[in-house]
C-alpha cells in the first residue's frame, strides 16, 4: 500500500527499458516496412496507437492486481469460466439498442458473469460434482447460449457489420473513447478496492478460517472479487478477446508469484508484468496486418512467464538447480575428506598423506575418479597432491572440514543409538545423510545432549568441537599430526 | 426481439427436416451423436479423476497443433488452399500426430510447471493451454492461405455441413460421408476401449493405490487417457470447434453421475443423453437458425438442468420434497440421513 510510487517508477522502467530493446530485435530481423511501422508505434503520433497503449496499460494494471487474488487462493480456472460465461451478456448487451454500446454491454457481460460464478456455486453446493465439472459445464454452456446469440444478431440485417466477432479474439485498434473510459473507470474501483480491503483481503485468500473466525464477511469478500472480476473480464474483452482472457489474469499473476513472497511486493510484480505484456503484445499486433491483439498479449505474458520460470532468482529452476548441482558437489567434497580422515585414522595418523590406491579401496571406486574429485578438493583449497601425483594430503582447511563431517557423523550415530534406541547396526545410512546438514548449533546441543561422549557406537573417536576449533586454520597444527599441510 | 427469435412453426422445424431432406438431417444428427458420445465416454473418466479442466486445455492446445499439421500438409502438398480443393490439403495422418503431440505436450508442461515450480495446477492448466492457443491462433491468421481452418471453425465448427463432404463408397453404394464415417469409427473405438480396459480404467480412477498393487500402471493409464482424448478431440474438432468440445466432453457424464452412481449406468445415461442432446440440439437449430452444434450444446445443457432439478436421487425437486416429508414425519433422530420416507421410516435404522 505505501509503495505506491513504486508501482509507477516500475511501469515508467518498463515501458523506456524494455520495449526498446525488443523494437530493435525485431527492427534486425526484418524488413524496413515493420521498422516504419514499429517507428510509428514508438514515436506515438498515432491517436488510435495511443488508445491501444493507454487501454493495454489499464488492462494490465486491473488483470495483474485481480489476478493476484485468484492465483493465491487457487482459483485460477474460475477466471477462465467467468471469460468465457460474459458472451451472453456480451450479446445481449448488443442486443440492447443494436450498438457496440459499451455501458450496455459492460452491464450485461458483468450480469451474465455473475451468474455463471453463482452457477458454479450451485452446482457444487448442491450436487456431487466437483469444482472442475462445474467450472467446464458453465463455461461451455455459457459459451454455447453466447455463440447462438451472436450469430443470430449477425444475421439481423443491423447487425452484420456490427463488429461484435471481434469480441472472440480482440481487436485493441477497435477500442473508443467510452471503452476507455470504461476502463479508467473500472481500474480505478478495482485498485481502490484493493489498497481499501488489501487486509481483508489477504487474510480471506491465505487463511479463510481465521478470516471467519475474526468475523470477516468471506462469502460477500468472495463476491465482491467475483464482481471485479468480471468487470476486468469484461474490459479486457475488447482487447484481449473472450477465449483468451483468462490468461491475462493467471499468466502475469503466477510469473509473479514466482518471484517473490510477499502479496504486495506480489502485486505489484503482477501489474507491471500485465502492462508489459498488454504493451509488448499491441506493438507485436501492430507490426503486421490485421493480426489479432489478443493472442499476442498473451504470447507476451507466457514468455514473462516462462522467463519467471526458468531465471527467478529464489524460485527459479536455473537457481534451483544450480544450488542442488552446488550442494550435491559440497556432500561428493566432504565424502571424500571423510575418506581421507578414515584412511589417515586406520593407520592412526603416522605415516604419509593418504594414498590414491588406499582411497580407491575405501570408496570402491577407480583411480580416474578419485583423482577427479580430489581436483575439485584442489580447487577449493582444501587438498594438495604430493609430488608424484600419488597421495592427496589435506591443506589445514581440509583437515578441520574434514573431522566437523566425521564428527558430524558419529555425534548422530551416538544419538540415535542412545536417545532414539535403534540397533547400533542400523544408524550407519541416516548418519551419511545428515552429516552434510547439520548445522553448528545443533552440534554443539548434541554434544552437551550427549555428555561430550568421546567414543561413537563403534569404538571409534569423535573429535570435539572445541578440538576442531583450535585447528583453526591460522594457527599452527598440533605436533606430531602427520598426513596434511605440506602446501605445494 | 421478434426479428432475433423467429416465430415457431412446428410444421418447419420438426416435420419437415424428416419429410423433405431427411438424409442431411440424419447425418447431421449421426454426427453430433457420435461426437457427443464418443466425447462423452472420455469425457467420463475425465469427471471422476477431477480432470475436466485438463480435458478444456487439451481441447484447446489440439488448435496450433493442427495448424502445424496442416502447414505441414500444405508444404508436403506444395500449395496454398484454393477453393473447394482445400479437401485434400487435411491429411488425417498428420492431423492425428499434431494432435497427439499437441495432446501430449500439454500434458508434459501443465505437470512440468506445477511440478517443478510452486505454480499449483489449476494456474498451471491456465498458462499452458492459453499460450497454446495463441500460437494456434496466430500461426492460423499468419498464414491463413496455407492453413484449412478459420476462427468461425476454431470458435463452433461446422456440424450442419457434413452431409455436403464427399462419401465414403463401398462396392458401389455410397455409405456415409467421410467425417461421420470416421467419427463414427472413433466412436467405436472409444467404445471398445472402454470395454476392454474397464477395469484397468476403474481402479485406476478410483484407487490409484490399488491399481498400482494389481500391477496397473496409473502414471500409464493417465497418459493413455490423455492421449486418447487428443484424438477424440481432433475428431470432433472439424464439428464442433475447439470450446464446444468441452461440453460434448462434460455435460453427458455429468449429467449421468446426477442420475445414477453405478458405472455401467453412467454409461448408458451418457449415451441417451448424447443421443436427446443430438436431436433437440438440431431442431433448436432449425427453429432459431443458429450454428448447429452450439444448439446442440445448449439442448445438452438444458438437459442437464432437468437432470440437476428432478434427478429422482439427487435432483433439488425431489430433495426438496423429502425434506419436507422428512420434517411432517416425527422421526426427528434420522432428519440427517437423508432417506427417510413415510412409509418406512424403520430403513435408516437398517441402514446405519
Amino acid at each position: 500500500m505505501l509503495r505506491q510510487p513504486k508501482i509507477w517508477l516500475l511501469f515508467a522502467l518498463l515501458l523506456a527499458g524494455l520495449l526498446p530493446a525488443e523494437a530493435a530485435k525485431i527492427g534486425d530481423l526484418t524488413d524496413t516496412n515493420v521498422l516504419d511501422q514499429a517507428w510509428r508505434f514508438f514515436s506515438l503520433r498515432d491517436p488510435s496507437l495511443r488508445a491501444v497503449l493507454l487501454g493495454s496499460v489499464l488492462l494490465g494494471v486491473t488483470c495483474g492486481l485481480l489476478g493476484s487474488f485468484i492465483v493465491v487462493r487457487k482459483m485460477s480456472l474460475m477466471g477462465d469460466a467467468l471469460s468465457h460465461a460474459v458472451l451472453p451478456g456480451v450479446a445481449l448487451g448488443f442486443l440492447w439498442n443494436m450498438t457496440k454500446d459499451p455501458v450496455a454491454i459492460f452491464i450485461g457481460a458483468t450480469i451474465a458473469g455473475l451468474l455463471g460464478t453463482m452457477a458454479v456455486y450451485a452446482i457444487t453446493h448442491t450436487t456431487r460434482l466437483k469444482e472442475d465439472t462445474a467450472l467446464g459445464l458453465v463455461l461451455a454452456s455459457f459459451f454455447a447460449v453466447g455463440i447462438c446469440l451472436v450469430k443470430m444478431i449477425e444475421r439481423l440485417p443491423t447487425g452484420a457489420k456490427s463488429g461484435i466477432d471481434k469480441f472472440f479474439f480482440g481487436q485493441a485498434a477497435a477500442l473508443s473513447t467510452e471503452d476507455l473510459q470504461l476502463m479508467t473507470g473500472v481500474t480505478t474501483v478495482v485498485i481502490a478496492a484493493v489498497l481499501l480491503c488489501y487486509k481483508e483481503l489477504l487474510v480471506s485468500s491465505f487463511d479463510p478460517g481465521f478470516a471467519r473466525a475474526t468475523g470477516l464477511p468471506t462469502r460477500l469478500l468472495h463476491h465482491g472479487l467475483m464482481l471485479m472480476l468480471a468487470a476486468a473480464v469484461v474490459i479486457a474483452l475488447q482487447a484481449v478477446g473472450v477465449v483468451l482472457v483468462s490468461a491475462m489474469l493467471i499468466t502475469p499473476a503466477a510469473a509473479a508469484y514466482l518471484l517473490t513472497d510477499r502479496m504486495h511486493r506480489m502485486l505489484v510484480i503482477a501489474a507491471a508484468f500485465g502492462v508489459a505484456s498488454g504493451v509488448l503484445g499491441a506493438f507485436l499486433s501492430f507490426l503486421g496486418n490485421n493480426l489479432p491483439t489478443g493472442p499476442f498479449m498473451v504470447l507476451a505474458a507466457s514468455f514473462l512467464f516462462g522467463a519467471a520460470f526458468l531465471f527467478g532468482p529464489r524460485h527459479g529452476t536455473v537457481a534451483r538447480w544450480w544450488r542442488q548441482r552446488s550442494r550435491s558437489q559440497r556432500v561428493e567434497r566432504e565424502n571424500l575428506l571423510k575418506a581421507i580422515f578414515r584412511v589417515l585414522e586406520d593407520r592412526e595418523f603416522r605415516g604419509e598423506g593418504a594414498t590414491l590406491q588406499e582411497l580407491c579401496a575405501l570408496r570402491r571406486e577407480t583411480i580416474e575418479q578419485i583423482r577427479q574429485a580430489v581436483r575439485a578438493l584442489r580447487q577449493h583449497g582444501m587438498a594438495t597432491f604430493d609430488e608424484a601425483g600419488e597421495a592427496v594430503y589435506l591443506t589445514p582447511e581440509g583437515w578441520q572440514r574434514a573431522r566437523a563431517v566425521v564428527r558430524n557423523h558419529r555425534l548422530w550415530e551416538l544419538y540415535l543409538t542412545n536417545e532414539a534406541k535403534i540397533a547400533a547396526d542400523h544408524v550407519h545410512a541416516d548418519a551419511e545423510e545428515i552429516e552434510h546438514v547439520l548445522g553448528e548449533e545443533v552440534v554443539r546441543q548434541l554434544e552437551k545432549g550427549l555428555a561430550y561422549a568421546t567414543r561413537d557406537p563403534h569404538g571409534r573417536i569423535i573429535p570435539s568441537s572445541a578440538e576442531i576449533l583450535q585447528d583453526d586454520p591460522g594457527r599452527r597444527p598440533a605436533e606430531g599430526m602427520v598426513g596434511y599441510g605440506r602446501k605445494t | 426481439m421478434t426479428e432475433l427469435i423467429p416465430p415457431f412453426d412446428f410444421q418447419r422445424v420438426f416435420i419437415e427436416p424428416w419429410t423433405l431432406d431427411w438424409r442431411v438431417f440424419l447425418w447431421v444428427v449421426l454426427m453430433g451423436f457420435f461426437v457427443a458420445a464418443a466425447c462423452g465416454l472420455t469425457g467420463v473418466y475425465l469427471i471422476l479423476r477431477r480432470m475436466a479442466l485438463v480435458g478444456d486445455a487439451i481441447s484447446h492446445s489440439v488448435l496450433p497443433g493442427l495448424a502445424i499439421a496442416f502447414l505441414a500438409g500444405s508444404l508436403a502438398g506444395g500449395g496454398t488452399v484454393a477453393g473447394g480443393e482445400s479437401h485434400d490439403l487435411r491429411n488425417p495422418t498428420l492431423m492425428f500426430i499434431g494432435a497427439l503431440a499437441a495432446g501430449v505436450v500439454t500434458t508434459l508442461l501443465i505437470e512440468l510447471i506445477h511440478k517443478k515450480s510452486r505454480v499449483k495446477q489449476d494456474a498451471a492448466i491456465g498458462i499452458t493451454f492459453s499460450s497454446l492457443f495463441a500460437i494456434g491462433v496466430i500461426l492460423i491468421s499468419v498464414f491463413a492461405d496455407k492453413v484449412d481452418l478459420d476462427a468461425d471453425c476454431v470458435l463452433y465448427g461446422e456440424v450442419g455441413l457434413v452431409a455436403s463432404h464427399p462419401f465414403v463408397q463401398l462396392g458401389g453404394t455410397e455409405l456415409a460421408p467421410w467425417p461421420v464415417a470416421r467419427m463414427c469409427l472413433v466412436f467405436l473405438a472409444t467404445g471398445g476401449l472402454v470395454l476392454a480396459f474397464y477395469k484397468e480404467l476403474l481402479v485406476s480412477s478410483f484407487d490409484s493405490g490399488l491399481a498400482a498393487s494389481l500391477g496397473i500402471k496409473p502414471g500409464l493409464m493417465h497418459y493413455a487417457l490423455m492421449c486418447w482424448l487428443s484424438v477424440v478431440v481432433v475428431s470432433a474438432f472439424e464439428a464442433v470447434g475447439a470450446i464446444l468440445v468441452i461440453a460434448m466432453l462434460i455435460l453427458p457424464g455429468a449429467t449421468a453421475s446426477l442420475l445414477t452412481h453405478r458405472l455401467p449406468l453412467i454409461f448408458l445415461w451418457t449415451l441417451a443423453h448424447a443421443a436427446l442432446s443430438a436431436v433437440a440440439g438440431l431442431h433448436l437449430a432449425i427453429w432459431l437458425d443458429c450454428p448447429t452444434a452450439g444448439a446442440m450444446v445448449v439442448a445438452g445443457a438444458g438437459l442437464f438442468c432437468a437432470a440437476w432439478v428432478f434427478s429422482p436421487s439427487q435432483g433439488l425437486l425431489p430433495g426438496l420434497r423429502r425434506r419436507l416429508s422428512a420434517a411432517k414425519v416425527e422421526a426427528p433422530q434420522f432428519d440427517d440421513a437423508g432417506g427417510v420416507s413415510p412409509g418406512n421410516p424403520a430403513t435408516p435404522v437398517a441402514r446405519r
